[in-house]
């Protein structure tokens, strides 16, 4: 299993084998703040990379969420529609968002940790 | 951090959750110096005062204080304010984003004698708000203090006014403190009443909790196009006072009625009508959103939206744009929470 990966819209991600697991980023989240509703896709659903596949709303914000992968979901975070707070809390852990079952390649434009937070750290 | 009128203040310190309980179950702390304070010098000022708000300063007197509204000719509200009558002159505090303005607009009604003073800088405030906020200020010389009342006391063992104030519906206190003691004081009454619960609490639980107390917002639920009595301010328009800026206007809609109404508004868990929203029934748009964000403390969203006046009656039910779809909504009655702070109101002066 590689490290964690990261997108410019602030989703991470690990891949094992074929199977994409997806979140928000700390960041994200720290950005957010307190995390009170997500909308998001039923399993089955097929995702292209960078394609919007739900919406996180914040005390602050409604935010979109975005694919960081082309796949097929197959799994859905069923805790976080009781607890949406565990994005705010175990972001990286319990707040994951969903699986996907992955198509093809990974996009060549992600980003392993040091390249992430160069990007966070510049205030992108 | 976010900007605020100019000013940096943190949204949260912790969690907006945590510290929009804090507030409601034991109490928040808020650093509130972002807002403007001035200093009326001269015997004239009662009347000038009179003459330029909303609300009859005659009905109160030394050591109390009042919500009042600064109009413009055509009645547009130009700020909501808290004026103070103190023994040495009148203190005013005003919204951070109006400062410069209502100094302005007030230093240009001044008649001669009379002179407004901007103490913003040289003077903090702090707000401790909650159902405990009593028993947990480390202060002396508050007993009796009735709500909107003030006078001078210690805090922490520094020198302060407090005023018995604020602006999350719950009982508390506010505190004018130089801003070079105002850490020291900060830092005393958190580890006083840290083990009670109490917490620093950001604008995030700020706006939440005046929300849900239905406390008005300028620039979101009101500015220079909306007048008081659409406002739902119109109870602090006293019209018998005697002649004041924006009195005729005022009059003329208070004779034929406001076009608008303020209401409250609850929606579904997740949809959070944002301030801008469009507000529908039977497929026609009657108003706009003003606030809106998720009760933590009540469980679902809640808003307030300017509306045409009679459109929406408590229980009905609308429709709100919330993410480009339309939600529903139900009317209900303002404010969406009464907190401590109309226990304190009741409470009778003992001073």
């Amino acid at each position: 299993m590689a490290g964690r990966l990261y997108t410019k819209s602030h989703e991470w991600l690990v891949v094992d084998g074929k199977t994409v697991t997806v979140g928000i980023t700390d960041f994200a989240q720290s950005q957010l703040g307190d995390v009170v509703f997500l909308e998001l896709p039923n399993a089955g659903r097929k995702l292209e990379a960078g394609e919007s596949f739900g919406v996180v709303e914040s005390v602050k914000a409604a935010s979109d969420l975005y694919s960081p992968a082309t796949g097929r979901v197959t799994a859905v975070n069923d805790k976080l529609a009781g607890k949406p707070e565990l994005i705010n809390s175990d972001p990286y852990g319990d707040g994951w968002i969903l699986r996907l079952e992955m198509a093809g390649e990974l996009p060549k434009d992600l980003m392993d940790e040091s390249a992430y937070k160069k990007l966070t750290e510049t205030g992108a | 951090m976010v900007d605020f009128g100019g000013w940096e203040l943190p949204q949260q310190y912790t969690s907006i959750r945590d510290e929009h309980f804090a507030v409601r179950r034991s109490a928040g702390l808020f650093d509130i110096s972002h807002m403007g304070r001035f200093k009326l010098h001269g015997d004239g000022s009662f009347d000038f005062l009179q003459g330029l708000l909303t609300n009859d300063l005659s009905r109160i007197g030394p050591g109390r204080a009042q919500y009042n509204l600064m109009c413009n000719e055509r009645g547009g509200i130009l700020d909501d304010l808290v004026a103070y009558w103190g023994d040495d002159g009148f203190i005013v505090v005003v919204n951070a984003s109006n400062r410069e303005r209502d100094l302005e607009w007030m230093r240009g009604h001044a008649p001669a004698g009379v002179d407004v003073e901007d103490r913003t800088f040289e003077q903090s405030l702090l707000a401790f708000q909650g159902p405990q906020a009593e028993s947990l200020i480390p202060a002396t010389g508050l007993k009796g203090l009735p709500y909107f009342g003030f006078r001078p006391g210690k805090v922490a063992g520094t020198s302060a006014l407090v005023s018995r104030t604020g602006y999350t519906g719950e009982d508390g206190f506010e505190i004018f403190v130089t801003a070079d003691r105002v850490v020291q004081v900060w830092d005393a009454i958190l580890a006083h009443a840290a083990k009670q619960g109490a917490l620093p609490a950001g604008l995030g639980a700020r706006d939440a909790t005046r929300l849900e107390a239905a406390l008005r917002l300028y620039g979101n639920d009101m500015d220079e196009g909306v007048n008081p009595y659409e406002a739902g301010l119109g109870w602090t328009v006293r019209l018998d006072k005697g002649n004041f800026v924006g009195r005729d206007a005022l009059a003329s809609v208070k004779s034929e009625g406001p076009k608008r109404t303020l209401v409250g508004l609850k929606t579904a868990a997740g949809d959070i009508a944002r301030h801008g929203a469009a507000v529908f029934k039977g497929g026609r748009r009657i108003g706009t959103v003003t606030s809106g964000t998720h009760s933590f403390f009540l469980g679902h969203p809640i808003a307030l939206a300017m509306v045409e006046v009679a459109s929406l009656r408590v229980g009905e039910t609308a429709a709100v744009d919330v993410r480009g779809r339309q939600a529903a909504a139900e009317t209900v009655q303002l404010p969406f929470y009464r907190g401590s702070a109309r226990s304190a109101a009741a409470t009778p002066a003992k001073s």
